[in-house]
């Protein structure tokens, strides 16, 4: 590297006699001639940003990730870790995937395509549905598109129902997606962690474009009432959305045979590690939607020698085409993230989904049963299916179990003042039985 | 030089026996649900996917790869989307132990967490000049929205509800005018003067007390930088709209103007351009936004605080709420603050520096139009009389990823092309010999291409009109 400056960023890769000719070529002296920014708005400061090494780098961002305490999490409520297996980090780092962007030129990019064909397609097997795009951002931007579509479906009504115990930042997402279109957001009521369908059918009206359900939901309980559901929404004309996830749709019945118009979710359950809330949004809905769909869609074809191809398909419907009357303003999605769900969910194969998903079921009934037994401690709070996690009740105040938890190294959510929501998954089970001891000295 | 391409073989299987079947081709199985402990009326009966080993499934995705072309295959000259290499060390950084927190955590148990986020906010306001800087928005479209939101909010809080268009120049990016509608705006699009920059009479024409915003990129599509942004910012300001930077193309810049500086009151990066964060197949990015101080109170929940025991979370008092369900697209933003400290000030000033050298450098070397001068990080060509979308397609060929095509249209058959500094000058050369070897092609040559790459041209309107979105709708002799 001695012919470089140390003024240069390590990746450009101009000699200090190739920048000399180049300028020489151009009939300047020095690259800032290239430059014809005005005066006033020129930068003259610094930004005070020392430059590092590679090992520099790693030894500082490690010591500052190491302020992180090493808690053992039971956290889930929405966002959830299993193992992921090497082949998954060693093929989606593979440089040609990873530093590839979106497929504009489908002749060098089969690739890739094939494997977001592939991802849109074990989606549409657990679904049912007959469509899957190639990505959203996340779980809640994907409930907020859903409530749009509902919308171009039916653009005479303005009401979506979501349950009572949404997680406040979905509600949050959903309302900014949808304000601005006219929407009103209406929250139904749920009884012991499913939802009260009495209540909710005197909310079904014809001004209700979409109602959204969670099976498992924010308390981890699975819902039992889907098909009754859907059957109310299309009674009054509404749409029926199930947000969820792949590793729970592997047993789960499938959404189409229950009614549901559109499944959206976070598909990184298979894929990615914890990543501090990052995701990918999972998107499926009924074919008759096809024109109206947000977001990409490869489909297959075939090329000038009449082998089998694939592309990105219906592009106008997209933003660099429609423009304002795009279905969606996303561009940029996670097309990378889906790529880890599909090669994992492919390691998994049909076998390792349904045990993961048992495992699911196994371990949370596994540990609320352990807990129960804790004088002081009812689990779970209520006597659903439960999928990785459940809701216990303490008669001592939730927030104290949680810093007393976190003392002996453990992190878990308070969801209520004597209510506290327990996930266990593959990733933390081996810490199960000294949870529990622990939780029993807390609570004594 | 010849006119014959080099024999590249791009992204490409040799022997057609090769071709690698779907996966539902290999090995479907159905497997029955007997042994899931629920009730019959909760769970499927069975589940049907391909059942495969490791080493069967390491050698699919493996010949995949190879059949995809990314910035380390070769020259990726997609303009507007700065397709520069992205270091290796980073994806080492991104899975550092410690990296991988539940985002429920409790702050005070996540201080690492918390001082990568707050270090990253500030080395972005500082670049842009901006007062606070907000990370959730999951890419450059999201802080679009984001910035929309902000805006809105923004006139609201001043008592100011009739402000309900945003002016857009016709040469913006599209997810521009589609952010704007998805925030329940009208959109308003100017036409570019003959020097290929904001009509400032079209813009004064187009603002009044509507005026929500002005949405800018500079330098603007076409590469330019708008020499008037000052007068612009003025006249924007003055008709009590807000300007909005596109940082899309923020990689020409670094270190030498600031959108503040410029006058933008609100602005998004992406780091996935700027920041060297890898594409993916298309995402995930980033697209963190900086605002003004007198918006900073509408930044989306939470932001990261410096306190004087740590670091917090903190909900700004008139926040619009969230764009994402957590924070944001996390593996990325560790990504691009390692880049940015690995280049520091005087590696970002040369990166953008090596960026605006290296598009010029081809712009002189390559013999079609470039309608619009002097450009920065990128340039508009026309291809004249050839397609533009056919030129892209023979390029291919000679191992190049083509340009952006027909866009923006306000040059006729467009090739957008953006370099990055990633290229030495012997690529340019090449680049420049590729391009002007195909100048003198026939239609026929170029209508028959591409030919050495993983499919032949591919047929887009039999895949629009009959759509296979799945292997269950696959006929078995496709």
């Amino acid at each position: 590297m001695t012919n470089f400056p140390s003024t240069q960023s390590p990746y450009t890769p101009h000699t200090p006699a190739d920048v000399e000719a180049m300028l020489s070529h151009l009939g300047f002296e020095s690259i800032d001639d290239l430059f014809n920014i005005p005066p006033p708005i020129q930068f003259s400061d610094s930004f005070k940003i020392q430059p590092r090494s590679e090992h520099e780098i790693k030894t500082e961002l490690k010591g500052i990730f190491d302020k992180n305490l090493p808690l053992v999490e039971f956290l889930g409520h929405g966002y959830y870790s299993h193992y992921i297996p090497s082949l998954v980090d060693h093929i989606s780092d593979r440089s040609e995937f990873l530093t590839s962007y979106t497929q504009y030129q489908p002749e060098i990019s089969q690739g890739f395509l094939q494997v977001l064909f592939e991802y849109q397609s074990l989606i549409v097997e657990l679904t049912g549905l007959e469509i899957a795009n190639s990505s959203m951002y996340d779980f809640a931007t994907s409930i907020g598109e859903a409530a749009l579509l509902s919308g171009r479906i039916s653009p005479t009504r303005t009401k979506i129902l979501v349950p009572d115990i949404l997680r406040s930042e979905r509600l949050s997402v959903l309302k900014n997606y949808t304000s601005n279109s006219g929407f009103k957001i209406e929250s139904y009521p749920t009884r012991d962690s499913n939802t009260d369908i009495e209540k909710l059918e005197n909310l079904f009206s014809d001004d209700v474009s979409m109602i959204y359900i969670e099976s498992p939901n924010s308390h981890g309980a699975l819902e039992e009432s889907i098909k009754d559901i859907s059957e109310m929404a299309h009674a009054s004309g509404s749409l029926c959305c199930l947000g969820t996830d792949p590793i729970a749709l592997s047993i789960l019945e499938v959404p189409s045979s229950l009614g549901v118009d559109i499944v959206v979710g976070d598909a990184s359950v298979l894929g990615l590690p914890n990543a501090y809330g990052m995701g990918v949004g999972l998107f499926a809905c009924r074919s008759d939607y096809l024109r109206k769909v947000p977001g990409r869609l490869v489909g297959i074809t075939k090329d000038a020698t009449n082998r089998r191809a694939y592309t990105l398909t219906l592009q106008t419907r997209e933003q660099h085409i429609r423009r304002e009357r795009a279905t969606s303003n996303i561009c940029t999605n996670q097309a990378w993230v889906a790529l880890r769900t599909a090669i994992h969910a492919a390691y998994l194969g049909p076998h390792g989904l349904i045990n993961l998903a048992k495992q699911c079921i196994e371990l949370p009934l596994e540990l609320s049963s352990k807990l129960d037994t804790i004088e002081g401690v009812h689990a779970p709070s209520h006597s659903r299916h439960h999928f990785r996690e459940f809701v216990v009740r303490t008669d001592k105040k939730a927030m104290e179990v949680v810093q007393s938890l976190e003392v002996k190294g453990y992190a878990v959510s308070a969801i209520g003042d004597h209510e506290l929501l327990i996930c266990v998954t593959d990733t933390n089970s081996s810490h199960i039985d000294a949870f529990v001891d622990a939780f029993k000295e807390v609570i004594s | 030089m010849s006119n014959s391409p080099p024999h590249y073989d791009q992204a490409k299987w040799t022997s057609q026996s090769v071709y690698e079947p779907l996966l539902s081709e290999k090995n479907m199985t159905e497997v029955s649900l007997d042994g899931v402990p629920l009730p019959p009326n909760l769970k499927r009966s069975s589940l049907t996917l391909p059942s495969l080993s490791e080493p069967e499934l390491a050698r699919h995705y493996t010949r995949l790869s190879q059949m995809t072309y990314g910035v380390d295959s070769g020259p990726y000259l997609l303009g507007s989307c700065t397709m520069k290499y992205n270091p290796k060390f980073t994806e080492d950084v991104a899975v550092l132990p410690g990296c991988s927190m539940h985002p429920d955590r409790a702050p005070h148990t996540i201080q690492g967490t918390l001082e990568i986020l707050y270090t990253l906010q500030e080395h972005l306001a500082t670049i842009g000049g901006m007062d606070a800087v907000t990370l959730q928005p999951p890419a450059g479209a999201a802080g679009e929205f984001t910035g929309i939101l902000i805006i809105k909010a923004f006139h609201e809080s001043n008592g100011d509800f009739s402000r309900n268009e945003i002016i857009i120049p016709e040469s913006a990016h599209g997810t521009n005018p589609a952010s704007a509608a998805l925030g329940g705006y009208k959109t308003i699009e100017i036409p570019s003067n003959e020097q290929g920059t904001v009509n400032i009479d079209a813009l004064q024409a187009a603002l009044s007390e509507n005026t929500a915003a002005l949405m800018l990129t500079n330098p603007n599509t076409l590469g330019l930088f708008e020499l008037e942004i000052e007068l612009i910012a003025s006249m924007v300001h003055k008709a009590g709209g807000l300007l909005y930077y596109d940082g899309a193309n923020l990689n020409a810049l670094l270190g030498r103007s600031r959108p503040r500086d410029m006058g933008f009151d609100i602005m998004h990066y992406n780091v996935h351009k700027t920041f060297a964060t890898p594409h993916g197949g298309g995402g995930p990015g980033a697209g963190p936004v900086g605002v003004v101080s007198k918006l900073e109170s509408f930044l989306p929940a939470p932001i990261v605080i410096k306190t004087k025991s740590g670091f917090d979370l903190f909900t700004p008092e008139n926040t619009i709420g969230k764009v994402h369900g957590f924070y944001g697209n996390w593996l990325c933003l560790v990504k691009a603050l390692a880049y940015i400290l690995r280049l520091g000030d005087r590696g970002l000033l040369d990166a953008s520096a090596k960026a605006v050298l290296n598009a010029n450098y081809l712009g002189s070397k390559i013999q079609y139009e470039i309608p619009f001068r002097p450009f920065y990080h990128e340039f508009v060509a026309s291809s004249g009389d050839q397609d533009a979308a056919e030129v892209a397609k023979r390029l291919l060929d000679y191992g190049v990823h083509p340009p952006t095509t027909k866009w923006p249209l306000i040059v006729p058959q467009a090739l957008l092309v953006e370099p990055t500094e990633s290229e030495n000058k012997s690529t340019l050369d090449q680049i420049a010999a590729s391009f002007n070897a195909v100048l003198t092609e026939d239609q026929s040559t170029l209508k028959s291409a591409p030919n050495s790459t993983a499919s032949a041209r591919i047929d887009q309107t039999t895949a629009a009109r009959f759509p296979i979105l799945s292997w269950h709708a696959l006929d078995p002799s496709l």
